[in-house]
């Protein structure tokens, strides 16, 4: 059956041209209707598949056509269904379908309706090339596709000069990762002489561990990886991202795009572990990311811009379990981050749009009972995040702390930090928005509202989602069978065991491991109580704050570090080119070279005299010069 | 000769009998009726065309003049497409007023041109090749001179066969000279026979400059400023399309058989010829403001390409040639569509009359963009892949320094093919033309340039089928 997977990508495919050739001609909420059809044929495809292969379907590569091949490079158009992918197109296809439909609530009055949905529906269709792709060409294509359509969604209030330049940022920094990620398919051509997974994989094997070029493959894949999974240093490009509608944070800036990174690198993860370095690399600059972005989002207002250093944080966490050799774990969580993670931002969506477009904490407060229904959806989905059992969070979360210590003491305690922060940011957030009093009194002409039913069923789903999501993976020292270790394992398990140091981790540490994390967790649930509820303690003014209380604030000050490191200089450079070389050397040079062409333009035109004489005349002139040249040389 | 020796030319039978049909069907019909000609020469050009996909054995008859195999039905295959396009793109025009009692005529000359080019790559010695070419430019003459109250029309028609009277001449005496030193006028006696001779190279010297006009290689270019101007588009696109395409062809078969073994003469000469016609053409293209010179003076850079293709002088240089005139047929005939279609609606060829077309006509102007990047060869659309095998094969002669210039060149055609995007994208306009639909037959002839840009682009298939067919020196 998996012969018709290309029937997944082709049907938002269709929608996206249907709705863009037809953007003016389509009335009401047709084009969210038509786009989210076109996203749940393939949900219902890929449950199909997803299904076979639980049952044992064999993976399967199914050639479309040959597409480039010259001398013996050969790259054909073809995708890969298997148990990896088969999992990351539930994913972008199921999530992606609640979000489309409640896009159709939520961009109801919005006169870009119909452009909206065509760019998302264009970028389910480039993600799932990025998902089924069986070589790294194809897997670019879609990455450079679904950071166009971020581009596009990012500015998609074209009319707001700052939102245009989030989206330049956004494609700017993206940019530089890509380039890492191009020089790394240069490399795969000179080492491997092919860019198939297959081919790659089977011939990686024969490398001996820590090989140069395997080194510098692998962290220029990881430095694309960087750049599209938002980790230091090019992340503040996701934060600034929220300018974008946010049913576009949810789907692409938490759920789907950003996530691809760690797709990718658990897709090669058989190239990674030959080499140690890379795999070091990962692992510190995933806790970095992980401890930075969560302590700048304890210091935050904006409800999105929480969200977003929170899917920094998260994604951090993600590669933390990559650098350790949890690729189960990273997948795990990838999962059940895209359920709660989507949630929590509809549901902030649902909070704003409440509101009337109001994104500031410090002017929400008492919605609990206004909006109850986000209210219940926001609980559920911040107890997933911060990791409290039953909740999906607190599974995956489990095996990347596992995980992590399997690499060492310190990696284990940096990352239950991380943790923790998730914990209280989260729960400053729920606390100050949905506890007290309203801080702004409620405008009688625009009442609070709960958002329609195509707002909170897709919300409901994930909700239940983020509750269940997690029993997939439940260890086995809580009763479970680990279904989801064991459904990878074809893909990773031979990486995992290459990479196991020392002996297992008993039962009883096991069990330390898992009470540890969670006991702390409650504990700064309960500050954050006592903090925002107990005595309702938020400054509506700009406080008074101590210097790290300010470096967080003001988010390390990254944004101004790069603005004096790179940008400062760059621009001074570029002012010093243009006045001078470009000015004085240059235009000189390229206007003369212009004057030049003017100059033998209006000679050539003396030729050019519309008189047919002059012109055989010159013919024959050519031929006698070619004659000289080639009987008397 | 049996009747299925005689079936083998059936290309130039079934074109000769509809050239045949459509005059006598025309002669029954009043002035009211003539505008049902237009479906019925489509109509019966698409089943030529159709039939030309059958497949057909390797012949050769009339003692050789007349040959045919895989890699010439393909070829012929191939203009046979783009001409159907140029029909489907004309009718708009046709339509006119001024045009709607010539309907007939217009597909009459234009068959008989296309029975002139089969017979051209078809032949197997140079009195078929020149009787071929004579067939296929005279009656080019006559539609560059089609609107003929208007003056520079007719002049185009003048000066397209004077200028072609001259290089036909020079092309017969380098014929003649061969005839003289090998006593033969059989491609495989003289390709036989041929040694570097100065006679023959004489003789070869004015036979590939009689091409070279065809072709409108620089420095045999000047009378493609004054035609291409002055002729109806639709006519300025066959010539700089199609014409040029089958000549390139025919070229590349004589190059690599008849006159293979003066490959080291011949290379230096083409060597030159390509940069200049690549570097002028270009040159020329970046002043044009008028859409229609600008898309003519383009194709003489992009002709410059084709002689890369040749200068490789391998499977693979062959191969590219015609991969790229293929793809060079869609992706201009996409831009002449564009351009026919406002013409023909509006009569603006300007380029600043473009300037926010986005905005009233996306579609078209989404296929011009298109068109644009296919032409300067961004990738994936096909254009990209018919430069990188033409710039291959002749890396792989070892002329690096000549694909470096041409890589130049092409960076510069950059600049004004994405003048033309900026025109219709970013550009703001005072009074942009009006949106309008065009009629169903120019909006099949636009869409077969949008599936042929894009099929080519990613089906690597067809270079491989194209391959199977050539041959290098």
């Amino acid at each position: 059956m998996f012969e018709y997977i290309w029937l997944v990508p082709l049907f938002p495919l269709i929608g996206f041209l249907v709705i863009f050739f037809n953007f003016r001609r389509l009335k009401g909420v047709t084009a969210g209707v038509l786009a989210s059809i076109m996203v749940f044929i393939p949900f219902v495809i890929s449950l199909f598949f997803f299904f076979g292969l639980m049952n044992g379907a064999e993976a399967k590569t199914v050639e479309l056509f040959s597409w480039i091949s010259f001398n013996k490079l050969s790259i054909p158009f073809s995708f890969l269904i298997d148990r990896l992918s088969g999992l990351m197109l539930l994913i972008v296809t199921g999530v992606g379908f609640l979000i489309h439909v409640y896009s159709i609530g939520y961009m109801k009055e919005d006169a870009g309706f119909n452009r909206f949905f065509s760019y998302m529906n264009l970028f389910v269709f480039f993600m799932l090339l990025l998902v089924l792709g069986s070589n790294y060409l194809i897997l670019f294509i879609g990455w450079e596709g679904v950071g166009l359509c971020s581009y596009l969604l990012i500015g998609f209030w074209f009319k707001n000069q700052e939102f245009n330049n989030a989206a330049k940022k956004a494609f700017i920094m993206n940019r530089i990762g890509d380039l890492g990620f191009l020089l790394a398919l240069f490399m795969l051509i000179h080492q491997f002489g092919t860019l198939n997974f297959a081919e790659i994989f089977s011939k990686s094997s024969a490398i001996p561990v820590g090989t140069f070029s395997i080194t510098m493959i692998t962290l220029l894949l990881f430095a694309g990886a960087v750049g599209k999974s938002a980790q230091i240093p090019l992340f503040t490009w996701l934060p600034d991202a929220m300018a974008g509608p946010t049913p576009v944070s949810a789907l692409i800036h938490a759920a789907t795009m950003v996530t691809a990174g760690v797709y990718m690198v658990a897709r090669s993860n058989l190239l990674f572990v030959l080499a140690p370095v890379t795999l070091m690399t990962i692992s510190v600059i995933g806790i970095a990311t992980a401890l930075m972005a969560g302590s700048i989002a304890l210091f935050q207002n904006d409800i999105k811009k929480i969200l977003a250093y929170s899917t920094v944080s998260q994604l951090g966490l993600m590669f933390v379990a990559l650098g350790s050799g949890a690729f189960t774990g990273a997948m795990f969580h990838l999962t059940t981050h895209a359920f709660f993670k989507a949630l929590l931002f509809l549901a902030a969506g649902s909070v704003i749009h409440a509101l009337h477009g109001e994104q500031d904490i410090r002017k929400m407060g008492g919605l609990k009972d206004r909006i109850p229904v986000t209210f219940w959806l926001f609980i559920i989905g911040s107890l997933a995040i911060s990791g409290i059992p039953p909740f999906a969070g607190f599974f995956s979360k489990d095996m990347i702390l596992i995980g992590a210590f399997h690499s060492g003491y310190v990696l284990w305690v940096l990352s239950v930090a991380a943790a923790l922060m998730t914990a209280f940011y989260m729960f400053r957030l729920l606390f100050i928005v949905f506890w007290g009093k309203a801080a702004v009194a409620a405008d009688p002409k625009h009442p609070v509202h709960e958002s329609p039913k195509s707002m909170t069923i897709p919300m409901s789903v994930l909700a239940v989602l983020s509750i269940i999501g997690g029993f997939i993976g439940v260890p086995a020292l809580l009763g479970g069978s680990d279904r989801i270790q064991v459904f990878l394992a074809p893909l990773f398990s031979s990486s995992e065991a290459f990479l196991k140091h020392g002996a297992e981790v008993s039962e009883s540490s096991e069990i330390l491991l898992m009470t540890i994390p969670l006991l702390l967790i409650l504990g700064v649930i309960f500050l954050a109580w006592s903090f925002y509820v107990k005595n309702r303690n938020i400054e509506q003014e700009e406080p008074e704050r101590s210097f790290l209380g300010n470096l967080l604030y003001r988010k390390f000050y990254v944004d101004e570090l790069y603005d004096t490191i790179v940008q400062k200089p760059v621009a001074g450079l570029s002012t010093f080119f243009h006045d001078t070389i470009e000015v004085k050397v240059i235009d000189r040079f390229v206007n003369q070279t212009g004057n030049l062409v003017v100059w033998i333009g209006k000679n050539i035109r003396y030729m050019q005299t519309g008189n047919v004489g002059a012109y055989l005349f010159f013919m024959v002139i050519s031929i006698i010069l070619i004659l000289v040249l080639n009987l008397f040389k | 000769m049996s009747l299925s020796d005689i079936l083998t030319m059936r290309n130039e039978l079934l074109l000769t009998f509809l050239a045949m049909i459509l005059l006598t069907i025309d002669l029954n019909l009043n002035h009211a009726q003539k505008k049902s000609m237009i479906p019925i020469s489509i109509g019966l050009f698409l089943v030529v065309t159709l039939i030309g996909f059958i497949p057909q054995p390797d012949q050769s008859l009339f003692g050789g003049m007349y040959h045919t195999n895989g890699l010439i039905q393909l070829m012929k295959n191939i203009l046979n497409i783009g001409a159907l396009i140029i029909l489907f793109q004309s009718v708009g025009w046709l339509r006119s007023p001024a045009n709607n009692t010539k309907i007939s005529e217009y597909f009459f000359l234009l068959v008989t041109t296309l029975i002139g080019m089969n017979f051209m790559i078809s032949s197997g010695d140079f009195l078929m090749l020149y009787l071929g070419l004579e067939l296929a430019t005279i009656p080019i003459a006559a539609l560059a001179a089609f609107t003929h109250f208007n003056t520079k029309s007719s002049e185009a028609g003048i000066k397209l066969l004077l200028s072609s009277a001259l290089s036909s001449g020079i092309l017969l005496y380098g014929i003649s000279m061969m005839y003289g030193s090998c006593g033969s006028i059989y491609f495989d006696a003289i390709g036989a026979a041929y040694a570097n001779v100065p006679l023959q190279v004489l003789a070869f010297i004015l036979f590939f400059t009689g091409m070279a006009f065809k072709i409108s290689l620089v420095p045999f270019h000047l009378w493609t400023a004054d035609v291409y101007e002055g002729a109806p588009i639709n006519v300025t696109s066959y010539l700089s399309v199609i014409s040029k395409g089958a000549a390139a062809f025919i070229l590349i078969i004589v190059m690599f058989t008849v006159f293979k073994t003066l490959a080291p003469v011949y290379k230096n000469m083409l060597y030159l010829v390509a940069v200049l016609t690549m570097t002028v053409g270009n040159l020329f293209a970046m002043r044009q403001k008028n859409m229609k010179r600008f898309l003519a003076f383009s194709s003489i850079a992009q002709a410059g390409f084709i002689l890369l293709g040749i200068l490789g002088a391998n499977k693979m240089g062959m191969t590219s040639v015609v991969y790229f005139v293929l793809v060079y047929i869609f992706s201009n005939l996409g831009a002449f569509g564009v351009v026919a279609a406002i013409s023909a609606k509006t009569g603006k060829e300007s380029m600043d009359d473009y300037d926010g077309l986005y905005l009233t006509n996306p579609k078209l102007s989404l296929l011009m963009t298109l068109s644009m990047f296919s032409l300067a060869g961004i990738p994936p659309v096909a254009g990209f892949f018919g430069k990188m095998y033409l710039f291959m094969s002749a890396a792989s002669g070892g002329y690096y320094w000549l694909v470096f210039i041409a890589v130049l060149n092409a960076t510069i055609s950059l600049y004004y093919y994405l003048l033309v995007v900026k025109a219709m994208f970013i550009n703001k306009s005072e009074n942009p033309i009006a949106t309008f639909q065009s009629d169903a037959y120019t909006k099949i002839g636009l869409v077969l340039c949008a599936l042929g840009i894009f099929v080519l682009g990613f089906w690597s298939q067809v270079y491989e089928f194209i391959n199977n067919l050539t041959f290098g020196i």
